[in-house]
């Protein structure tokens, strides 16, 4: 297939499939790190994780509208305070239901898994009623449209790499949060044994409820990056649900090295086969790719090793 | 062709019905607008009094379909506010029921049986998916009722219980086609949609008229709904070179594929490639951005920036009763076309009775409609003309080309299965 081309045109195309492939990689990332804490961590299987990304958009295309009425001449910064209060509403939302609903239901996963999907519905009814059952157009300042020309024909696209970016900050300040600091110690504590962690003082209850409001924070931030290049409607979070879900299973579910490793193995083998064959096929055989190895391998790629 | 030669019995009698029709219309333009009793004009026990006439609106109002079905319940309740001013049908106010189909196709069927057995409304106006239509269908056929489906769609269906009032696809797809081949000079095409029925039918159809021309396709590729990332199909287009790109994404999707387009540093007005879409409508570019697709051309029967009088007074109105910031797609102004079609039909049967709608239905000419005259052809969808818009930043699409005359709706195009 490649007989027709010059040798300067396929070198160019690999680069920028190769782009692509580590751009689908950090989408990945993001969108799976606040489950992967969520889930990993807590073990509560979050079905309205989608719902928290799409409020951070929401709050970016209601900032994005504040910048415009009210100081048009700091335009170009808005992004950046919008993912700020994307993050601060999202997690504050997320505090909330862990405090009205899922500290409840610690003890039945099952039953987590129906009132978050409960709780998915519920808000997107109210993102209906609020912005209106038509999408929302967000628009972007100035310096994240475009592409910078590398040669002619390789065009790497900016906003590609300010999620890649964003993606590297949040990686790195949530393994800072989980690995290095006070804080990630007692969640850790809390995820290997509940009651010795609480018999040696440590609040779990709060401990619970910063994780929860921590991912869904970062579900906000992800919201809030992916409106330069996804739509922001009601129902956009369910979009990105199923890769999610799959990312962060494949990878382990206590792990988020293995989220990381199984963002990128998803990530570049489907990349790699939408070019070969077609978009729907590339989608089949990666997931049946994902389900054979999981067959083999239940626990995911990396599975944290504890005493039961 | 094949599908109506297989049911000549069902014709013939169609035809009686029209003739019988035909015979009682002197008798109804006499009568004009004297009020008639509800005996006479209501015959299939239907919801009608001595003045008032009952109708259902059958779409997803919550669910992901919301964001497109919006447009066309406020359409259908605007002209049912007109005509109700201008004093109803056959003297009768209409009285809407709404239900929620809550973009689930079983609940769509569900709700379509509740308003023909337990409401006993006189027309449905409704659907929006092909798959919710294909849900409600047996229950419309079962019951004998009568539903306005607005949206352009693959075709291949001819039911007599539906009146199709958007464009079947031969009608959308073939002007688009010729108009880049015959203006553009297109000799490659690239194929590209979302993974279902619609999409990959146009592609069908596309696919043929395309090499029947003695064109090439370089290209065809469907992502599944809901399908976010679209780097790799725009490298590929990068690497193909195609003259066109013939677009049928849907959904979500459509908004990420633009921007992703525009990031990845194609200029859409350049023309080279020049892209070609036959699902974006002013709705969609709300969503999208009109900065993140300006450039772009849409094969269709209607754009808010159509100039003519007819269109002038419906944007007035729909802008008056929904707010100044409201657009208008190609589907809102199908949706809008239905409760007239309905209201023309039954003035012309002089009576509610479904069996006699029916029969009038054929040949109902409406020199009111905002995408100008249109015409039900005997085959249930309509004559329409076929344009060309270019879309503009502010979110509008500028009218290129208009095809001179109307188009025939040829549900089952020979050749193209």
């Amino acid at each position: 297939m490649f007989a027709d081309y010059s040798s300067s045109e396929l070198l160019a195309i690999f680069a920028m499939q190769g782009f692509a492939g580590l751009s689908l990689f950090s989408i990945f990332v993001l969108m799976a790190l606040g489950l992967a804490i969520i889930f990993g961590q807590m073990g509560v299987i979050n079905m309205a994780h989608g719902e928290f990304m799409i409020l951070g958009a929401y709050m970016t295309y209601l900032t994005s509208n504040l910048f415009e009425a009210l100081m048009p001449g700091l335009y170009g910064a808005y992004f950046i305070v919008a993912m700020v209060v994307a993050f601060v509403s999202a997690g504050a939302l997320g505090a909330l239901v862990e405090w009205a609903m899922i500290r409840r239901l610690y003890h039945r996963p099952l039953d987590t898994l129906l009132a978050t999907w409960g709780l998915s519905l519920i808000l997107q009814q109210c993102y209906r009623s609020i912005f209106g059952a038509r999408e929302v157009g967000v628009s972007l300042p100035d310096w994240l449209m475009g592409s910078v020309a590398v040669t002619d024909m390789i065009e790497i696209p900016i906003n590609g790499l300010f999620v890649m970016v964003l993606t590297l900050l949040i990686a790195a300040g949530v393994y800072y949060l989980m690995y290095r600091s006070n804080w990630g110690g007692q969640v850790r504590a809390v995820v290997q044994n509940r009651p010795m962690a609480g018999a040696v003082g440590i609040n779990t209850g709060k401990v619970d409820r910063m994780t929860f409001a921590l991912g869904c924070g970062i579900a906000g931030v992800a919201g809030s990056a992916f409106t330069m290049i996804g739509s922001t409607g009601p129902t956009s979070g369910q979009l990105y649900i199923v890769d999610t879900f799959l990312v962060v299973v494949f990878g382990g579910a206590a792990s988020l090295l293995g989220t990381i490793a199984s963002a990128f193995t998803i990530s570049q083998a489907q990349s790699t086969m939408e070019f070969f064959l077609s978009g729907s096929m590339a989608k089949v055989l990666t997931l049946l790719v994902v389900v054979g190895i999981l067959m083999l391998r239940p626990q995911g790629l990396f599975s944290l090793k504890i005493r039961r | 062709m094949q599908k109506r030669d297989r049911n000549p019995k069902q014709q013939s009698t169609l035809r009686r019905q029209l003739l019988k029709g035909l015979m009682l219309l002197p008798a109804a333009v006499m009568l004009g607008n004297v009020q008639l009793a509800s005996a006479e004009v209501n015959t299939t026990g239907l919801a009608v009094t001595d003045d008032t006439v009952k109708v259902g609106i059958l779409h997803s109002i919550t669910g992901t379909m919301a964001i497109s079905e919006t447009g066309s319940v406020q359409a259908e309740k605007l002209a049912i506010d007109q005509i109700n001013a201008m004093g109803g049908v056959l003297g009768r106010q209409i009285e809407y029921i709404q239900e929620d189909g809550a973009s689930d196709w079983p609940t769509f069927a569900e709700k379509s049986k509740k308003l023909l057995v337990n409401d006993k409304v006189a027309a449905v106006f409704g659907c929006w998916t092909s798959a919710s239509r294909k849900a409600v269908l047996p229950v419309f056929e079962q019951y004998n009722g009568m539903l306005y489906y607005p949206t352009f769609y693959e075709g291949l269906e001819q039911s007599p219980n539906v009146i199709y009032t958007g464009q079947e696809a031969t009608q959308q797809i073939l002007a688009g086609l010729d108009w880049v081949m015959e203006n553009k000079g297109a000799e490659n095409f690239y194929l590209l949609g979302s993974d279902y029925i619609w999409p990959r039918t146009s592609n069908k159809i596309a696919r043929k008229h395309i090499e029947k021309n003695g064109l090439k396709v370089v290209g065809e590729e469907y992502y599944p709904l809901g399908h976010t990332q679209f780097n790799s199909v725009i490298n590929k287009i990068k690497l193909k070179k195609p003259d066109v790109v013939f677009i049928s994404v849907v959904g979500g999707s459509n908004v990420a594929f633009y921007k992703q387009l525009k990031a990845a540093g194609i200029e859409m007005g350049k023309e080279k490639p020049l892209f070609l879409t036959i699902s974006v409508t002013e709705d969609e570019i709300l969503g999208i951005g009109g900065e993140n697709i300006d450039g772009i051309y849409a094969s269709m029967k209607y754009f808010q920036s159509l100039d003519n009088e007819n269109n002038a007074g419906f944007v007035d109105a729909f802008k008056e009763k929904y707010g100044e910031d409201i657009v208008i797609g190609d589907v809102t102004q199908a949706a809008y076309l239905g409760p007239w079609l309905w209201k023309a039909a039954v003035e012309k049967a002089g009576s509610f009775d479904i069996d006699k709608v029916r029969a009038a239905s054929a040949e109902i000419e409406l020199t009111s409609a905002p995408e100008g005259y249109v015409k039900v052809h005997p085959n249930h969808h309509l004559w329409s003309k076929t344009r060309i818009g270019q879309a503009q930043t502010d979110g509008q699409y500028k009218v290129v080309y208009e095809t001179s005359e109307l188009i025939e709706p040829n549900p089952f195009p020979e050749g193209y299965q």
